[in-house]
């Protein structure tokens, strides 16, 4: 019976795939594009040489951090929508770290391990603020999140173009870049530092742990799943969700600390490129279960590096890949109230 | 407008919730329906206003057959209902409420409407605002604006579930004078559904008994109480061989509590419960005895007075300092408000011991749930969802989760719903703890079962607490009574609630 | 600044809140029958695009409008079917929509990008526009701001002084009620929804077809409206009047930044336009605090004079949401 469960639903997430797929075919013939060739493209784009595979997890490192972090929230019952603010306000804070302590004759390694542990103190202070919105003044999480997200971008631009912006002209491009030394090292020949990526499997290995393996995330789903059961069950259940908001704010915190040491080496406007967003789909993608976070947030990573081809090639707009992530993410949910009814109806 | 029900059946899953009911009600009578919770009186009721449809029998009107298909139908047909708690629209005004959903043109006449409300409410002497808040008003006031908007709609049926649940005397009063001096008198039917013997003692023309989806008799005035009595609890009523486990060792203590929600106000409670002792709490839903049960536990913060738990000071704490004293609170609603659906019986094993370390050993765990799941006598296994259990096992799954040592066990509803068997394990684990030292108090609406288990006995009635009652000197006949609201003058010492 | 000028600014206010108006009124239609259309922002990047698309080809405003309400509706019908019949969460259809619709913008805007499109002429209504002041203020924009004016007025009508409007408010506020009084409630959930989803999707082309005619895809500068709307509607107490209200505002702190900016040199003015969010927070933290448990607790430990006083503040100030707002309904 479990069995025949589990393959009923495997044919379901195909069917959605499969409807996902063929949605975005459609897309793509509507706009007058030849199908195949933009899914070659993608596929070449992301994987067809190392180097590029290599961009694929330049791009998996900050989302999978967000995912691990949103895995937690998730379990604990609570859209964590505020989770870009996170991701820029562990990069402002990071970027503030760095500026304070460039010129000190701390070590670079030193400060840069200080500059990523204050993008880790200023995303879960960002999702404290959030978490205590919601739970001492009622302020829905997805709403205070949303307005706190804005917030984080209008800091972003005030400190670009205000007490940190470039010497002579301030301007989108960001602040001033830091100097080599402080940024974290690369593979020789890539975009990709070691560290990020060791980073980045260790906080979903660590959140799989935690969710799967721990008296703290066992009770934190239960606090998810029945808050009223899980007080009388003895557990400080706003605490817990104080907790998670701030796990999920630390993790998105390093995202940002990651994009500014790693990758762009300065705060620019819109530094958390959306991976809060994608990283909540990936969450809803693989039903909340940790295991499949890293290869679903590879699969989209893959996507978003192989369509940056597509404007060269084929000139379409790269926003495709999100409209196959968002298609798929649809049809899954779809499909799975579809499943729900029938199982109702039979 | 007469109302016959021939022969009435309604099933739900096993349950045959309605077997074969036959009832005829004269035009301009007020006929009292009598019955525990679960003797098929709503059931009934919700045929008749069209919510739920039966699977077969008759519904006659004025002696025509009609079928009724949905609440807005019963209506047409004339036929109103007044729920328990009115299904109205908290936030809006009394107006809007009237309003809503009378048929006529796309837009709304306050002025006209206004001055028929006016009318309406001076014809039935009912003081309400046609432009107050809903929520402003109390529940017995709304119930009068429920009527009168039947009324406007033209029902000349009108079904009143529980009315007088959270009403105070006075509107209570009010209610019964409106519904005999105004309405059944100008040839409205009212069926009048309520556990409440007094109540429907004095306002029916006649009263049918219901007991487990059927109808087992009927009287016409005036009234025999004991016989009604009989016939709503059932003949064979055995108080069984109690053990007396009782210890000196007083476990609560109450002195001078208050408690008080929005609807219900219970004043000066004075109790103390020895270790090992059993007590049962009888009263109608929502005659205090839940609000009083979760102050016990620290759920709800008492507004006066003083509790302490083996000798502690527990006054305002809340409920996990409570737990760490021994105290466990096991709610009704148990899908709800004690199980977390989704996880399985091993996760509620690990939640409910303290946590051993970081990690959790789940071999442990399954461990545990084997044994658990034995010694409780549970039908499922270490990895089976909480929700995918029957009632009978999810309570035993509950019991098992209760930590040792205890103090203090607080039960909503031990047994409701349960079968036989499940409800004598059921408490033969209970007593296991009493003989342990916990003591227990339970609500019940089974009155068998709280004779039968405890040591002493509590009554509510409508936020009035009895003396304690000794279980060996009481009887289901006077339980009834007082429950019903008669027969207090004979208990009550005179002020107070010194329970 | 003289005050022809500050007039003609705050014509301008009305005209750039048009969009806004469209958004938050849809919104709070669909509310009040209790779904959140949480795709708003996408649904406006997509009408906009779909709208001005439509209208370069066939050379018609009206089409580009037409086109704009179908997306919005068709967008808010997917919302509807899967939270009302497959009972899915509403919050997660609707983010991922707001997502995707987002992304199928800028995919399928790729052609459009930049093109000169036609542009919603202005129409000033003839003799009213001669009025002093109030003929700037009112009567010289397109017609799509004079349609914002009778949106808001016709939503407020009817949610507050029609029937099936009472009703509306019925069925978002106690599902269970209004069926008893004879509404259909999923039927009317799918209808509002999809009616209110129909206006929200005329924001889109009240953008690209006139208020910042053309579509520039990325940088079209619309990406974000539809969550500032969201949080207006909310703002707006389910209100069609508070929430234009709220549109307003926004659009007027908007036209402060930059009139301020000169004076203000250190403060970019991406910051002053997102002034109203910590506002925004600040006036849901009021409108919801008394709902927090802790304050009860709190409460119930005061001394009874200081306890009734704040109770009463608290339950004052409280704008509750429809109570059924996001909750299916199920008819036992």
């Amino acid at each position: 019976m479990l069995r025949n469960n589990r393959l009923v639903n495997i044919g379901f997430q195909l069917v959605a795939l499969l409807l996902a797929l063929g949605f975005t075919t459609l897309i793509l013939w509507a706009a007058g594009a030849p199908p195949l060739e933009a899914y070659k493209n993608i596929v070449l784009g992301s994987l067809s040489s190392f180097k590029k595979f290599s961009d694929v997890l330049v791009s998996w490192v900050p989302l999978i951090l967000v995912s691990a972090g949103l895995l937690v929230t998730f379990a604990a019952g609570l859209w964590n929508i505020g989770v870009e603010g996170q991701i820029t306000l562990g990069a402002i804070a990071t970027t503030w770290a760095l500026r304070l302590l460039q010129d000190s004759s701390l070590p670079p390694a030193l400060i840069l391990f200080l500059a990523i542990l204050a993008g880790m103190a200023g995303g879960a202070l960002w999702a404290a603020l959030a978490g205590a919105l919601k739970t001492f003044g009622g302020v829905n999480e997805i709403f205070g999140g949303l307005g706190l997200n804005f917030v984080a971008t209008a800091l972003t631009i005030y400190f670009i173009f205000g007490p940190w912006k470039r010497p002579g002209v301030a301007s989108m491009s960001g602040t001033e870049p830091f100097p080599d030394a402080l940024h974290l090292a690369l593979f020789p020949d890539l975009r990709l530092s070691p560290w990020a990526l060791v980073i980045a499997i260790a906080s979903i290995i660590v959140v799989y742990f935690l969710l799967q393996g721990t008296y703290f995330g066992l009770r934190l789903k239960a606090v998810g799943r029945n808050f009223r059961a899980a007080y009388l069950l003895g557990i400080p259940t706003w605490q817990y969700m104080m907790l998670s908001f701030m796990i999920c704010g630390a993790l998105a915190g390093i995202a940002g600390a990651m994009q500014v040491t790693a990758v762009y080496y300065r705060l620019i406007p819109s530094i958390s490129s959306g991976y809060g967003y994608l990283g909540l789909m990936v969450a809803m993608l693989v039903n909340y279960q940790a295991v499949w976070a890293a290869p679903i947030a590879l699969f989209f990573s893959a996507l978003n590096i192989g369509s940056i081809q597509l404007p060269i090639v084929l000139k379409l707009d790269s926003s495709l890949a999100g409209v196959l992530q968002g298609m798929l993410v649809l049809f899954v949910l779809i499909m799975e109230g579809v499943r729900q009814r029938l199982a109702q109806r039979s | 407008m007469k109302v016959e029900l021939r022969d009435i059946h309604k099933h739900f899953g096993k349950v045959h919730a309605n077997a074969g009911i036959n009832l005829e009600i004269p035009s301009g009578t007020i006929q009292g329906i009598l019955g525990e919770n679960g003797a098929g009186k709503s059931t009934l009721m919700k045929i008749l206003s069209g919510f739920i449809r039966a699977d077969s029998g008759e519904i006659l009107l004025d002696g025509k057959p009609v079928v009724i298909s949905s609440p807005a139908d019963a209506i047409k047909h004339g036929i109103g209902m007044l729920h328990q708690d009115p299904l109205d629209f908290p936030p809006m005004r009394v107006l809007d409420n009237f309003m809503l959903g009378h048929g006529g043109g796309l837009f709304l006449n306050h002025s006209a409407v206004s001055r028929e409300f006016r009318e309406l409410a001076e014809r039935l002497e009912f003081a309400i605002d046609p432009e107050a808040y809903v929520d402003s008003l109390t529940v017995g006031e709304r119930q009068q604006l429920e009527i009168m908007r039947l009324l406007w709609l033209g029902a000349r049926v009108l079904i009143l579930d529980e009315p007088t649940t959270g009403i105070s005397a006075t509107q209570k009063e009010k209610l019964f004078l409106t519904l005999m001096n105004k309405l059944a008198i100008q040839g409205m039917t009212i069926l009048y559904v309520s556990h409440k013997l007094e109540d429907v003692e004095i306002l029916s023309d006649s009263i049918a008994v219901f007991r487990q989806g059927k109808l087992v008799g009927e009287q016409k005035r005036p009234f025999d109480t004991d016989k009604l009595v009989e016939m709503m609890f059932g003949k064979n009523i055995s108080a069984g061989a109690r053990l007396d486990m009782a210890q000196e060792e007083c476990v609560l203590s109450l002195s001078h509590v208050s408690i008080e929600d929005a609807r219900l106000k219970i004043a000066d409670v004075n109790l103390e419960v020895r270790a090992g002792e059993v007590i049962g709490i009888a009263g109608m839903e929502g005659s205090g005895q839940g609000l009083f049960l979760r102050s016990c536990a620290g759920l709800v913060r008492p507004v006066a007075g003083h509790v302490e738990l083996l000798g502690h000071n527990l006054t305002g704490k809340s409920y996990h300092r409570y737990k760490r004293n021994g105290v466990e609170f096991l709610p009704a609603a148990r899908l709800e408000e004690a199980l977390v659906p989704g996880l399985s019986l091993t996760d509620h094993f690990v939640l409910a011991e303290e946590p051993k370390g970081v990690f959790i050993n789940r071999e442990a765990g399954v461990r545990l749930a084997q044994e658990r799941i034995a010694a409780y006598n549970i039908k499922g296994t270490p990895v089976s969802t909480v929700e995918s259990l029957s009632g009978g096992n999810q309570q035993r799954a509950l019991l098992s989760l209760l930590r040792s040592p205890l103090s203090l066990v607080l039960i909503e509803h031990p047994t409701r719903g349960l079968d036989i068997e499940s409800v004598i394990y059921i408490w033969s684990k209970l007593k296991e703890r009493c003989k342990q030292g916990a003591s227990i108090i339970f609500i019940s609406s089974d009155l068998d079962e709280i004779l039968q288990y405890s040591d002493r006995v509590l009554v509510f009635f409508s936020g009035k607490v009895s003396p304690p009652l000794d279980a060996s000197k009481t009887n289901v006949e006077q339980l009834g009574q007082l429950i019903g609201g008669k027969g207090w003058d004979e208990i009550s010492p005179s002020r107070g609630n010194h329970a | 600044m003289d005050s022809t000028l500050i007039i003609i600014g705050l014509a301008s206010v009305l005209v750039a809140a048009a969009p806004v108006v469209f958004a938050v009124i849809g919104e709070t239609l669909s509310e009040r029958a209790g779904v959140i259309n949480l795709s708003m922002n996408g649904t406006i990047l997509l009408s906009a695009m779909g709208g001005f698309g439509v209208a370069v080809r066939t050379e018609s405003l009206f089409l580009g409008f037409l086109t704009g309400a179908l997306i919005g509706a068709a967008v808010a019908l997917i919302v509807a079917f899967s939270s009302i019949t497959l009972k899915q969460s509403q919050v997660a259809v609707g983010f991922v929509l707001a997502l995707v619709c987002r992304d199928l913008s800028y995919f399928l805007g790729n052609p459009f990008m930049g093109l000169a499109g036609p542009r919603l002429p202005a129409w000033s209504i003839p003799v009213l526009q001669d009025i002093p002041v109030l003929g700037t203020l009112f009567f010289r924009h397109d017609l799509m701001t004079y349609l914002s004016f009778i949106v808001i007025f016709v939503a407020w009508v009817w949610i507050f002084r029609t029937r099936p409007g009472l009703m509306l408010q019925g069925i978002g506020e106690r599902p269970a009620a209004a069926y008893v009084r004879g509404a259909n409630v999923d039927l009317m959930r799918y209808v509002y929804t999809v009616l209110g989803g129909a206006i929200i999707g005329l924001a889109g082309p009240t953008y690209s077809l006139s208020v910042k005619a053309g579509w520039k895809g990325t940088i079209s500068g619309l990406d974000g409206i539809g969550w500032i709307a969201l949080a207006i509607t909310i703002f707006g107490g389910w209100n069609p009047l508070r929430a234009a209200f709220g549109a307003y505002l926004f659009a007027f702190l908007q036209w402060l930044g930059l009139v301020l900016q000169p004076s203000l040199p250190n403060i970019p003015s991406q910051v002053l336009q997102v002034a109203p969010f910590p506002l925004m927070i600040l006036t849901l933290l009021l409108v919801n605090i008394g709902n927090a448990e802790w304050v009860d607790r709190t409460l119930a430990g005061l001394p009874e004079p200081t306890r009734r006083f704040f109770a009463r503040t608290f339950r004052t100030l409280r704008a509750s949401p429809p109570a059924a707002l996001g909750v299916p309904f199920e008819r036992d």
